[in-house]
C-alpha cells in the first residue's frame, strides 16, 4: 500500500500573503518551456543538463588546445605555435579540463542522479544550485575571454610563484586566471554545501547512509573534498591578487616572501582536487559494473570505506608534488610513505570491480565497455603513481612527460572514461531515447585505441627525458618518434569525438525509445517514468536496503541464484502531481552570479567604482532571493506538515570572497 | 508506516523531516563554517610563516599595541553574549528585546571594526602598510580578511534587526536569529584564535 | 576459442609487445633517465629496478585477469542470471594486506636510500654553486673564483657537491645521467651532489620547472674531465681575459662598453655585469645562449642581429636579451673580439 507522504524538499506550504506582495522587485518568472525556462530554472534536472552541455562544449575547447600542443610537438623544432602562444595554450588545456570540463561534468552527474537516486525531489537549495551552475558559466566565460583580451592565463595551471607575480608575468594574462579560478571556487564551495546537505538530510525513508548507492556516496565524499579545498586555493589565489595587483610581498623574495607558500597552499587544494576529479567517475563504475554483470557490486562496505579513506588520506600526500623541491629527507620520506599507502584504498577498488565481474554474466554494451575500459586504463595510471612515490626515483621522473603519461592515464583514462560509461548509461533516462549502440561502440573503440596511442608513448618519452611544458624540442635527442605517434593518437581521440557527437545527433533524430528500465537498473531512478516527471516521484519511496529497486524485482534462492519476482502493483496514484509543491523558479540565482564577472572585469582593469557596482547587485539580488519565498502558494494546496510562515529570510551579504549561506 | 518520525521542534524543516534532525539551513551554516575553518587556517598559517621573516620595515614588536587590541577584542567577546541574549529573546517571543540585543550585537560589532579601522591607519601612519614587508602583507590581510566578515555579519544583525522591526521574525522563524548567531560567534572565536597568534604570542 | 576470442587476443596482445620490444631495444637517448653514468643516479636505477618490476607484474596480473573476465563471463543470453556474490570479507582483507605490506617494504627501501642520498659526500668535494637565471645556467666554482655559465666542468670519480639556487623565478637543474632534479628556488638553498664516472664525455640536461617563454631553452650541459684534464681547466678559467686594443678586435671590445653589453655581461677585468652570463672565456665553451645554440660566427651572428628573435624572451619588461639594433658591421667587430675571450 503506498504511503503518501510529504514531499521532502525544503518548499515552504503557506506564505504570507504580506511576503507576495514585497517579495522583491521582479514579478516571478512563469515560463516552463523555452529560453526563459532554462535561465530561471532550479529543478535540478536542468541544472544537471545544463552543467553536461556546457561543459562538453569546453571539452572540446580544451579538446582542441590538446590537439594544437600535439600538433606543435610532432616534430621537433616547430613552428605552429609561438613560444608564447604555446604556453597559453598548455596552461588553458590543463585548466580548462580540470575546472571546466571533468569537475562540472561530474556536477552534471550530481545534479541530475542524486535526489533521484535517495527518493527526493529535488536538492536542499535550488536556487543555490542554479546559482552555482551560473556562476560556473560565468567563471568560465571570463577566463576564455582572455584570449581576446590581450592573451590567455600562460602560467600553468599551477601557476607557480614568483614566475606568476607581476615581474615575470606582466599584463593581465594570470588576472585572468586568478579572478577566473576564485569565481569558479564560489560555484564549486556553494555546490559543495549543496550536496551535502542534501544527501545528509533529503534521503527517502528506509534510505540509511548504508543504502546509498555507491554513487550517491561519492557525491558526498568529493563535496566533502571540495568543502575544504576549495578555501585553501582561494587564499592561495587572493595572496597573489594582492601581490599583483596591491603590491604584498608574499611571493616577493626579495622581501622574504617564499615561492614554497604558493606550492604549499596549492598542492593542499591540488591534491584533494584530484579525488575530487576522480571520485565521482569511480562512484558511476560502481553503479555500471554490477547493472551489466547481473551480479552486486562486490563488497559494497569495502568500496564505500575506501572511498571515505581517499577522502581522509587525501590530505596527507600533497606533498608528493614537491619531491625535487629541496625540503629534506624527513618531509620527503614522510610524505613518500603517505603515498604509497593511499594506494591501498585505491587498489582495493579495483580488486573488488573485478570481484564484481567475475563469474558474472557480462553484457558489453557501450557504458560496460566504457567502465571495463575505466578500470583497465585507471590501473596503468594508478602503478605509474605508485613508482612516482618512489621518490628518489621521482627526482628523475618529477617533471618529464612520464608524469603527464601518469595523469592522463587516472584523468583521462580513469574520469573521462567513467564519465563518458555514465554518458551512455543515463542517457536514456535523462532524454528518453537510448544512443546508438553500434556507434557507441566504434566510438569506445576509437577513443580506447587513440587514448593509448597518444598517451602510452607519454612513458617512454618520460623516460627518455623528454621534460614537460616545452613549447619545442631539438632533434637528436630521441622524441622524435614517439612525439609524432602521440600526435597521430590524438588526432583518433578527436575524430572518436566527432563520433560521439554524430551519435547524439542521430539517436537524437532516430529516437529509439527504450523504456524507463532498459539496462534492468539497480537502483532508485530506473523507478521513474522516461522522461523524468518535475516532481521526480509522485510517491516517495521508502527503502529496504542497498539496490533497493532491484530487489523489488529479484530475490534470491538458498544459492544465490536469481529468481525473478512477479512485477508489482502499479502504485495507487493517489497523488495529484499539481498538489506537489515544487521550488519556484526565480531571476535571483541568474541576476546575483552575473554581479561576479562584473566585479572580477572591474578589478582586472582597475575600474574600482564598477567592482563597487558588481558587489551591489550581487546583494542585492541575493537580499531580494532571501526574502522571496523558495515556493509560491498553490490554489489547492494540501495542509500538513505544519510548515507556516514565510522564509526565513536570512539575508545573505556579499563580496566575491565569502558566499553567505542562503535560504533557498 | 513511516520509518521517521516528526518532531515539533528539533527535526521540523518548516514540517518536512531531514534525516539528521537539523534544518537544511542550519545544517548548511555548520557546513559552510566548516569551509571557513580552512579559509582562516590558510591564513593564519600565512602570518605564522612569515612571523619573523621580514626583511625591513617595522616588526610586530615595534607596532602592536596589546592593551588597545585586548579592549576591542573584549568588546568583540561581550557582543557574542548579547548575541546568545537575542537569540534568547526570540525564543521566548519577546521581540522589543530580540531586537535591543541584536542591535547592540551589531554595535558592539562596529566598535570593534571601528577600532580596527583606528589601529589599521594608525599602523600606516608608523609606516606599515601591506606593500612594507610580509609582516606588514600577512598582517592585513589576515585581519582584513576576518574584518570583511565581522562586516557582513552586521549587515545580517541589521537586516534581521529590520525585518523584525517590520513584524517579519516571528517566534517560529527564530532558527533564523539562530543560524546568525552561529556565524557570529564563529567570526569571534576566529578572532579569538587570532588575537591569540598574532598579537599575544611573542616572535623571537 | 571463438574466432572473435582470437582476434581479440592478437589485437590486444601484438602492439602490447611491440611497444615493450622496442622500448627495451632502444639505444639510450641523451636524456635518458634510465641510464645512470654515476654513483648517484645508479642508486636511483637501482631502486626504480624492483619497482617497476613489480609495477609490470601487477599490470599483467590484473589486466589479465580483465581479459579473462570479459571473455570468459560474456553473457550467454539475456537471461543468463549468475549467483549473487555480495562480497567475501577473507578476500578483501587479504587484497587489501597484501598490497599494504609489499608498499611498506617498498616504503623502506625508499627511506633509507633518501637518508643515505642527503648526506654531504665526505673527503674531496668539489664545490659548485648552480644558479638559475631566466633563460641561461651560471656555475660558479667557489673554491677556485671561477665563474662561467652553461657549461658545467667536473672532474670524474670525485663528488660534486652543487648549491642549486636561482635569481629570478623557479627552475630546476637536472643532468638526468648524473643525479635526479633539483629544484633552484629563489631566496633558497638546495644542493645536490652528482658524480660521473666516464672522462671525456658531455651529459646533456635541461630546466625542468617551467620557468616562462623560454622554458625549453634553457639547456644543461655536463663536461667531465680527467682530474689533469679539469686542473687545466681551471687553471685556463682563472686566467684573466687579454683585452685587445687594436684591430677589428681592439674595436669590438670599445663596442662592447660602449654598447652596453658591459653593463649585463662580465669580462673579468673589463666589465662586471651579473645579468647576463660572464663572457671572459665564452669561446672556450662549445655552445651559448643557454646552451642553445652551437658557438660560431653564423650563429652568433644571427644572434646579435636579433636576440628575441632567435630565442623567446621579453626585454621590454625586462626579461632577457633586447635587440640593441647592431649593424652587420658592429656585429662583426663584436665578434672579432668574443672570438679572443678563449
Amino acid at each position: 500500500m503506498a504511503t503518501v507522504l510529504e514531499p521532502t524538499t525544503t518548499t515552504e506550504d503557506i506564505v504570507d500573503a504580506e511576503v507576495v506582495e514585497e517579495s522583491g522587485l521582479l514579478r516571478r518568472p512563469k515560463a516552463t518551456t523555452g529560453v526563459w525556462s532554462w535561465l530561471t530554472t532550479v529543478d535540478h534536472k536542468k541544472i544537471g543538463i545544463l552543467y553536461g552541455i556546457t561543459s562538453f562544449t569546453f571539452f572540446l575547447v580544451g579538446g582542441s588546445e590538446a590537439l594544437l600542443i600535439r600538433l606543435q610537438l610532432a616534430r621537433p623544432n616547430g613552428t605552429v605555435l609561438s613560444a608564447d602562444a604555446y604556453n597559453q595554450v598548455f596552461t588553458m588545456h590543463g585548466t580548462t579540463m580540470v575546472f571546466l570540463v571533468v569537475m562540472p561534468l561530474s556536477a552534471a552527474f550530481f545534479n541530475y542522479l542524486t535526489p533521484l537516486m535517495i527518493g527526493a525531489r529535488d536538492v536542499a537549495f535550488p536556487r543555490l544550485n542554479a546559482f552555482s551552475y551560473w556562476t560556473f558559466l560565468f567563471g568560465a566565460l571570463l577566463i576564455n575571454s582572455s584570449f581576446l583580451l590581450g592573451g590567455a592565463p600562460n602560467g600553468g595551471w599551477f601557476g607557480y610563484a614568483p614566475n606568476t607575480s607581476i615581474t615575470f608575468s606582466p599584463g593581465h594574462n594570470i588576472d585572468f586566471w586568478i579572478f577566473g579560478l576564485q569565481i569558479l571556487g564560489i560555484a564549486s564551495t556553494v555546490s559543495a554545501v549543496n550536496f551535502i546537505v542534501t544527501i545528509l538530510n533529503l534521503r527517502a525513508p528506509g534510505m540509511t547512509l548504508f543504502r546509498m548507492p555507491v554513487f550517491v556516496w561519492m557525491t558526498l565524499v568529493s563535496s566533502f573534498l571540495m568543502l575544504f579545498a576549495m578555501p585553501v586555493i582561494t587564499i592561495a589565489l587572493f595572496l597573489l591578487m594582492f601581490d599583483r595587483l596591491f603590491g604584498a610581498n608574499f611571493f616577493n623574495t626579495a622581501a622574504g616572501g617564499n615561492p614554497l607558500l604558493w606550492q604549499h597552499l596549492f598542492w593542499l587544494f591540488g591534491h584533494p582536487e584530484v579525488y575530487i576529479l576522480i571520485l565521482p567517475a569511480m562512484g558511476i563504475v560502481s553503479e555500471i559494473l554490477p547493472v551489466f554483470s547481473r551480479k552486486p557490486l562486490f563488497g559494497y562496505p569495502v568500496v564505500v570505506f575506501s572511498g571515505i579513506a581517499i577522502g581522509f588520506m587525501g590530505w596527507g600526500v600533497w606533498v608528493h608534488h614537491m619531491f625535487a623541491v629541496g625540503l629534506g629527507p624527513v618531509a620527503v620520506s614522510a610524505f613518500s610513505v603517505t603515498t604509497m599507502l593511499i594506494a591501498v584504498p585505491t587498489g582495493v577498488k579495483i580488486f573488488n570491480w573485478i570481484a564484481t565481474m567475475w563469474r558474472g554474466s557480462l553484457r558489453l554494451s557501450t557504458p560496460m565497455l566504457f567502465a571495463i575500459g575505466f578500470v583497465a586504463m585507471f590501473t596503468i595510471g594508478g602503478l605509474s603513481g605508485v613508482t612516482h612515490a618512489v621518490s628518489p626515483h621521482d627526482r628523475q621522473q618529477t617533471d618529464t612527460y612520464y608524469i603527464v603519461a601518469h595523469f592522463h592515464y587516472v584523468l583521462f583514462g580513469g574520469s573521462l572514461f567513467g564519465i563518458m560509461a555514465g554518458i551512455y548509461y543515463w542517457w536514456p533516462k535523462i532524454f528518453g531515447y537510448a544512443l546508438s549502440e553500434r556507434l557507441g561502440k566504434l566510438q569506445f573503440w576509437l577513443w580506447f585505441i587513440g587514448f593509448n596511442v597518444t598517451f602510452g608513448p607519454f612513458h617512454l618519452l618520460g623516460l627518455a627525458g623528454m621534460p614537460r611544458r616545452i613549447y619545442t624540442y631539438p632533434k637528436h635527442m630521441g622524441w622524435d618518434f614517439w612525439n609524432l605517434v602521440a600526435s597521430i593518437g590524438a588526432f583518433v581521440i578527436a575524430f572518436s569525438v566527432l563520433i560521439f557527437l554524430y551519435n547524439v545527433m542521430h539517436s537524437r533524430k532516430v529516437r529509439n525509445v527504450v523504456g524507463d528500465d532498459p539496462w534492468d537498473g539497480r537502483t532508485l531512478e530506473w523507478t521513474l517514468p522516461t522522461p523524468v516527471p518535475a516532481y521526480n516521484f509522485a510517491v516517495v519511496p521508502t527503502v529496504h536496503g542497498v539496490d533497493d529497486f532491484w530487489h523489488q524485482k529479484y530475490t534470491e534462492d538458498e544459492q544465490g541464484r536469481l529468481v525473478k519476482l512477479p512485477p508489482q502493483e502499479a502504485q495507487a496514484d493517489d497523488v495529484d502531481p499539481a498538489s506537489i509543491h515544487l521550488p519556484s523558479p526565480s531571476y535571483y540565482p541568474l541576476i546575483a552570479s552575473f554581479g561576479l564577472p562584473i566585479m572580477a572585469y572591474a578589478m582586472i582593469y582597475g575600474a574600482y567604482l564598477v567592482a563597487v557596482f558588481g558587489g551591489i547587485v550581487i546583494i542585492g539580488a541575493l537580499y531580494a532571493w532571501a526574502l522571496e519565498p523558495s515556493a509560491e502558494p498553490h490554489d489547492d494546496h494540501e495542509g500538513g506538515g505544519g510548515g507556516d510562515g514565510a522564509d526565513p529570510g536570512d539575508t545573505g551579504s556579499e563580496g566575491a570572497a565569502a558566499v553567505e549561506e542562503v535560504d533557498a | 508506516m513511516s520509518t521517521t518520525t516528526v518532531d515539533e521542534h528539533g527535526g521540523d524543516d518548516h514540517g518536512h523531516v531531514t534525516n539528521t534532525g537539523l534544518s537544511n539551513e542550519k545544517l548548511a551554516m555548520w557546513t559552510f563554517l566548516g569551509s571557513e575553518c580552512l579559509l582562516f587556517g590558510a591564513l593564519i598559517s600565512t602570518y605564522l610563516l612569515y612571523r619573523g621573516k621580514s626583511v625591513s620595515g617595522p616588526t610586530p614588536k615595534d607596532i602592536y599595541d596589546i592593551p588597545y587590541t585586548s579592549v576591542s577584542s573584549f568588546v568583540l567577546l561581550m557582543s557574542s553574549l548579547t548575541m546568545v541574549l537575542a537569540l534568547a529573546a526570540i525564543q521566548r517571543g519577546d521581540h522589543r528585546r530580540l531586537r535591543v540585543w541584536l542591535l547592540a550585537t551589531a554595535l558592539l560589532g562596529a566598535t570593534f571594526i571601528s577600532g580596527q579601522v583606528y589601529e589599521f591607519t594608525s599602523f600606516i601612519r608608523e609606516g606599515l602598510t601591506i606593500k612594507t614587508n610580509v609582516f606588514g602583507s600577512s598582517f592585513f590581510v589576515l585581519t582584513g580578511f576576518h574584518g570583511v566578515h565581522v562586516t557582513l555579519g552586521i549587515v545580517m544583525l541589521l537586516s534581521l534587526w529590520s525585518m523584525s522591526m517590520r513584524g517579519k521574525l516571528p517566534e517560529e522563524k527564530a532558527e533564523v536569529v539562530e543560524i546568525a548567531g552561529l556565524y557570529w560567534h564563529f567570526v569571534d572565536v576566529v578572532w579569538i584564535v587570532i588575537f591569540t597568534v598574532v598579537y599575544l604570542i611573542p616572535s623571537n | 576459442m571463438t574466432t572473435f576470442r582470437r582476434r581479440l587476443r592478437f589485437a590486444l596482445v601484438l602492439p602490447a609487445f611491440a611497444l615493450i620490444a622496442t622500448a627495451c631495444s632502444r639505444q639510450p637517448e641523451p636524456q635518458d633517465i634510465l641510464n645512470p653514468q654515476g654513483p648517484i643516479s645508479r642508486k636511483l636505477d637501482s631502486l626504480w629496478n624492483p619497482v617497476f618490476l613489480i609495477a609490470v607484474i601487477i599490470f599483467v596480473l590484473v589486466e589479465g585477469l580483465i581479459l579473462f573476465v570479459l571473455i570468459r563471463y560474456r553473457a550467454k543470453s539475456d537471461d543468463d542470471a549468475p549467483v549473487q556474490v555480495h562480497g567475501n570479507t577473507t578476500l578483501e582483507i587479504g587484497w587489501t594486506i597484501l598490497p599494504a605490506l609489499l608498499l611498506l617494504i617498498v616504503g623502506f627501501f625508499t627511506v633509507t636510500t633518501l637518508v643515505d642520498l642527503d648526506r654531504k659526500p665526505t673527503g674531496d668535494v668539489l664545490n659548485v654553486k648552480v644558479i638559475g637565471h631566466q633563460w641561461w645556467w651560471e656555475y660558479d666554482y667557489l673554491d677556485y673564483k671561477v665563474t662561467t655559465a652553461n657549461e658545467l666542468h667536473i672532474p670524474v670519480g670525485q663528488p660534486v657537491f652543487v648549491k642549486v639556487s636561482s635569481v629570478d623565478v623557479i627552475h630546476s637543474f637536472w643532468a638526468p645521467a648524473l643525479a635526479g632534479k633539483m629544484d633552484a628556488v629563489p631566496g633558497r638553498d638546495n644542493h645536490l651532489t652528482i658524480q660521473a664516472d666516464k672522462a671525456g664525455q658531455t651529459y646533456l640536461g635541461q630546466c625542468t620547472e617551467y620557468c616562462g617563454l623560454s622554458h625549453a631553452n634553457m639547456r644543461i650541459r655536463v663536461v667531465t674531465h680527467t682530474q689533469a684534464d679539469f686542473a687545466r681547466w681551471i687553471a685556463d678559467q682563472q686566467r684573466e681575459a687579454a683585452i685587445p686594443t687594436s684591430g677589428t678586435a681592439g674595436e669590438g671590445a670599445s663596442l662592447f662598453k660602449a654598447k652596453g653589453c658591459g653593463g649585463c655581461h662580465s669580462v673579468s677585468g673589463y666589465t662586471a655585469g651579473t645579468v647576463g652570463p660572464n663572457l671572459t672565456h665564452l669561446y672556450s665553451r662549445k655552445t651559448f645562449a643557454g646552451a642553445l645554440f652551437t658557438l660560431d660566427e653564423q650563429q652568433l651572428r644571427l644572434w646579435l642581429r636579433d636576440p628575441p628573435g632567435q630565442k623567446p624572451m621579453n626585454p621590454n619588461k625586462g626579461l632577457g636579451m633586447p635587440n640593441l639594433q647592431l649593424t652587420e658591421d658592429e656585429i662583426g667587430k663584436l665578434i672579432a673580439f668574443l672570438e679572443t675571450l678563449h
